[in-house]
């Protein structure tokens, strides 16, 4: 059995997106020797096979690779740098994709180690270089300008009421240093540079502090110097100071000092000036070709790491997830082998034991890596696999929660209703082709990697459900020509079906001109000719009665899909039963939710096309409604109202015992049934027992159950004696059993009430869709198509930028959410409560091509 | 206007849907990838031809007409007719 078991999961597991996840095996110990471990990892990792359970006792700490890991984040660090570095001096990155083995840590980190040292060493030269070059350059500029001073203040000397202390400046303008000198007034200049923010505040402070003793000339410069430090460009002023006193000028060096000013001497004569400029002038040509060699060697230094950092960052990740993995094994009593336990799919093992082999062969070890299965009664995690068209469908269903251990998976489903229902609720011919384009525009570049790896969240998630989309808007346009609704406008393909002329002969013209409004009676021959091949006609598009129409219409539409939804999800968790060997839950679960549901609401749709095709306008005044029969098949009044058929009310009574019946059977009969079997087996011992075990809590339990009951009829050697003890003492908890029905018994019949009144939100939703549609066409375009065509061509164009934009916003963007919305929750919920339990925990393995390949996870720049 | 029978569509969009439902699924080439097929098309003739079959059968035996604007009934008169 335990080999039919796997073949015939086998089966199953070869689908893509399997239709239930195929078994795991039961923990299997991988052991792998000494240093074989680092390369059997990878191994492991490249067939993407297995999951590891955590080792909970051992602190994170104590494991022993923690300084492997440690040296893996240190290079991390540097090429974090590196990248920076990198993207500042604006060289470009390599693009495409890389896939390294990795490797030993050791090369690699001293690579780096020696990139950075060199970088860093640069850079700082380079820095250091700046600063000097900034010094000269401000040194250069204030000669310049302060040379100007003296000549503009022994030209206009005259009006200066501050040289008040220099009374000899006003009666000599030509004035210099030198004969200032020889008067032995000891007058200082202090020259600098400040900014250009501060330098009012300057004057003010000094002419506070030094009361008038001191002089202040200043000029801008006209340049921007940067500032190597901050690296911000600021405005800076030139500023002479001078001053009398040695008092004052060390007031004024302090005062310098606070304002951040750069000082620089001040040459004594006109000569001294000119030297010093000429001085500065060489230095700054030869401080300005080394500097230049200086960028092209960093430049040169980055090129050359550019090549090769990608590969490095990805290697480096590869490590760290490797030595994270191998901190989770144990090491075993002779500590020389390293203990992983994993959970394995059955069907991987081969490939698993292939790539131990593979890899012990490579490293040389002298004893193999080997795989042991053992038994476990943890539940094991559920694996599905996907492909990247269905992977977006199996999240949406995993985000309600991921499947329980080899229950049916809703997903393969899901890949087809879930965009019908958000069609049925979107029905647009336009808008749906606006967004099957879109989407297809996604799906045709998606290999294009700025697509791929944007950092836009928004982008991301529209990038990653591209196939959804795609789905929605191909299965929109359908449902938007079965609605006839194409930006809230109908096409008339096949001809009406309603002819005016039939109604309206030749005498009745006064009528037409009389009437605002007019209706056509489909009594009168020759109006109606039978219904509109496809979807609804378009004369509904013009009529002003057009919502009585179609509100009735989707209404009932509504209740149809979701009565077949449901019976549907009541039917997938038979398979469900049935798959787990429950046969009993079949008799005792399945068919009273059947018949519940079928024998009332199945009725109900039942009806509805019994009155669409039994009654029409000839006896439209006998029409009944049918939700008064509805509510009075409930009451049992069958009489009040007349029959919509003949030997309607036995079978209504007929249908509605027969349902409520089913309620305590739903209620009562497992319950009952495993009390029974518990009982039976107490008395009769192992050879009475069936296929079906007592219930225990857990599925997982029960399947180990199974397997020894298999054994059992294999005809191994088990003491009977113990095997009854041990199904003894497995506790058989009635009341807990009982409760858990009941709470199923009451959700499930008063949910088959609300569940359909549910799924009137795809009427509502779609009615919603289709008003907007059609106030935003007669709000916006039909204003500019009904001005007259000379403006109309030029007025034309905004109005249709303006659809164009609501149009996108507002219907597509704004009802595409909305009604995502609504046809997901109406699958977790109304659907999936009829069958899924989703309490499950989701197979992550270790592979490498799950771990990011992006820089952005880790903070580093893209 | 133009007289539409029942019997008609009816009979083609059956044997479309049936051909995409019932047909199809046999000439699924074998693949990983086959389950998934099979199951999407028999979903997708299922729901579609549900959804046209509910639009047809709503439209049989109206009870009721449209009510038409008197100039609408005028162009309809002279252009669609």
């Amino acid at each position: 059995m335990k080999i039919q078991h796997l073949r015939f999961t086998c089966l199953l597991s070869d689908d893509i997106a399997t239709f239930a996840g195929p078994p795991l095996s039961q923990t299997c110990e991988v052991s792998a020797v000494g240093t074989a471990h680092s390369l059997c990892l990878p191994q492991a990792g490249g067939t993407g096979g297995v999951t590891s359970e955590l080792n909970p006792t051992v602190n994170s700490f104590q494991r022993k690779f923690v300084t492997e890991i440690k040296r893996c984040e240190e290079m991390e660090r540097i090429l974090g740098y590196l990248l920076r570095e990198i993207k500042k001096s604006d060289i470009p990155l390599p693009e495409g994709e890389v896939n390294p083995v990795a490797p030993l840590p050791k090369h690699v980190m001293e690579q780096l180690q020696r990139l950075e040292s060199e970088l860093s060493e640069v850079t700082r030269n380079k820095e250091k270089l700046q600063k000097n070059l900034l010094e000269l350059t401000e040194y250069t500029h204030m000669l310049q300008i302060t040379r100007n001073f003296v000549q503009h203040s022994t030209e206009v000397g005259f009006e200066q009421t501050h040289y008040e202390e220099f009374p000899f400046l006003e009666k000599d303008s030509m004035m210099d240093y030198t004969s200032m000198q020889r008067l032995g007034a000891k007058l200082g200049f202090i020259s600098g540079l400040i900014q250009q923010v501060k330098i009012e505040a300057f004057e003010r402070m000094l002419w506070r502090v030094c009361k008038g003793y001191t002089i202040l000339s200043y000029a801008e410069i006209n340049e921007c110097l940067q500032n190597p430090d901050t690296g911000e460009v600021t405005r800076s002023v030139v500023f002479l100071i001078s001053y009398w006193g040695d008092q004052i000028g060390q007031k004024v060096k302090k005062i310098c000092d606070c304002y951040h000013c750069h000082l620089y001497p001040y040459p004594s004569s006109n000569e001294e000036r000119t030297d010093v400029v000429n001085g500065l002038r060489s230095r700054i040509q030869d401080l300005h070709t080394v500097l230049h060699r200086t960028e092209d060697y960093l430049r040169q230094v980055l090129n050359k790491a550019s090549e090769s950092v990608y590969t490095w960052v990805i290697q480096v990740k590869k490590m760290k997830a490797i030595y994270h993995i191998l901190n989770l094994c144990s090491f075993d009593v002779t500590n020389k082998c390293l203990i992983a336990e994993v959970w394995c799919p059955v069907n991987d093992l081969s490939v698993l034991r292939k790539a131990l082999e593979d890899c012990s062969r490579k490293s040389g070890a002298t004893v193999p890596s080997f795989v042991n299965r053992i038994p476990s009664s943890d539940i094991p995690p559920t694996l599905i696999r996907t492909n990247k068209f269905t992977s977006g469908f199996q999240n949406i269903v995993d985000a309600y929660g991921v499947g329980s251990y080899r229950e049916v998976n809703p997903a393969p489903y899901t890949i087809i209703t879930f965009p019908f229902l958000f069609a049925v609720m979107f029905g647009d011919l336009g808008h749906g082709l606006i967004m099957s384009l879109f989407a297809l525009w996604m799906v045709i570049y998606e290999n294009d990697r700025k697509l791929k790896r944007s950092r836009n969240e928004f982008w991301n998630t529209f990038y990653d459900g591209r196939y959804i989309i795609l789905m929605m808007g191909l299965f929109s346009i359908y449902t938007g020509l079965i609605y006839n609704d194409c930006f809230s406008k109908s096409l008339n393909i096949f001809g009406s079906s309603w002819s005016v002329r039939a109604m309206f002969a030749q005498d009745k013209k006064e009528m037409v001109n009389t009437n605002a409004f007019l209706t056509l009676d489909p009594n009168v021959t020759g109006v109606f000719n039978g219904p509109y091949p496809f979807g609804i006609d378009p004369i509904w598009n013009m009529a002003s009665n057009r919502l009585t129409f179609l509100n009735s219409y989707k209404m009932k539409m509504s209740v149809i899909l979701g009565i077949i939804h449901m019976t549907f999800g009541v039917v997938l968790g038979g398979i469900n039963h049935i798959h787990f060997r429950k046969k009993f839950n079949l008799f005792l679960m399945l068919i009273p939710e059947l018949l519940f549901l079928l024998f009332l609401f199945g009725y109900l749709v039942f009806m509805v096309v019994f009155k669409w095709l039994a009654f029409s306008a000839a006896n439209s005044q006998a029409a009944p409604s049918i939700l008064i029969h509805f509510i009075n098949m409930f009451l049992m009044q069958g009489d009040t109202i007349p029959h919509l058929y003949s030997g309607q009310k036995t079978l209504q009574v007929f249908l509605l015992v027969i349902a409520l019946l089913a309620v305590p059977v739903l209620l009562l009969g497992k319950p009952v049934y495993l009390y029974w079997l518990h009982k039976g087996q107490n008395r009769f011992g192992v050879y009475r027992v069936s296929v079906y075990h007592l219930i225990l809590r857990r599925t997982s339990e029960e399947e180990m159950s199974l397997m020894r009951a298999h054994d059992m009829e294999e005809g191994s050697n088990h003491d009977s004696l113990t095997s009854s003890a041990e199904s003894q003492s497995d506790e058989f908890d009635f009341a807990d059993i009982f409760l858990h029905q009941s709470i199923h018994t009451i959700e499930y019949c008063l949910g088959c009430v609300s569940n359909t009144a549910s799924y009137l939100r795809l009427w509502a939703l779609s009615l919603a869709h289709a008003q907007l549609s059609e106030v935003l066409w007669a709000m916006v375009m039909r204003v500019g198509l009904r001005v007259g065509s000379r403006v109309g061509i030029l007025f034309l164009v905004p109005v249709f930028g303006l659809f164009a934009v609501l149009t996108v916003s507002i219907l597509l963007v704004m009802e595409g959410l909305s009604a995502f919305l609504h046809a997901l929750r109406l699958h977790w919920v109304e659907f999936q409560n009829k069958f899924y339990s989703g309490a499950g925990t989701k197979f992550s393995p270790f592979a490498f091509s799950l771990i990011h390949t992006g820089f952005e996870n880790d903070g580093l720049p893209l | 206007m133009v007289a539409h029978s029942l019997a008609l569509p009816m009979i083609c969009f059956t044997t479309l849907w049936g051909l995409v439902g019932i047909v199809a699924p046999i000439f699924v080439p074998k693949g990983p990838n086959r389950g998934v097929i099979i199951t999407s098309l028999i979903l997708t003739a299922v729901c579609c031809y549900l959804f046209w079959l509910i639009a047809i059968l709503a439209q049989t035996n109206p009870l009721f007409g449209p009510q038409l604007k008197n100039e609408t009934i005028w162009y309809l008169r002279y252009f669609w007719e």
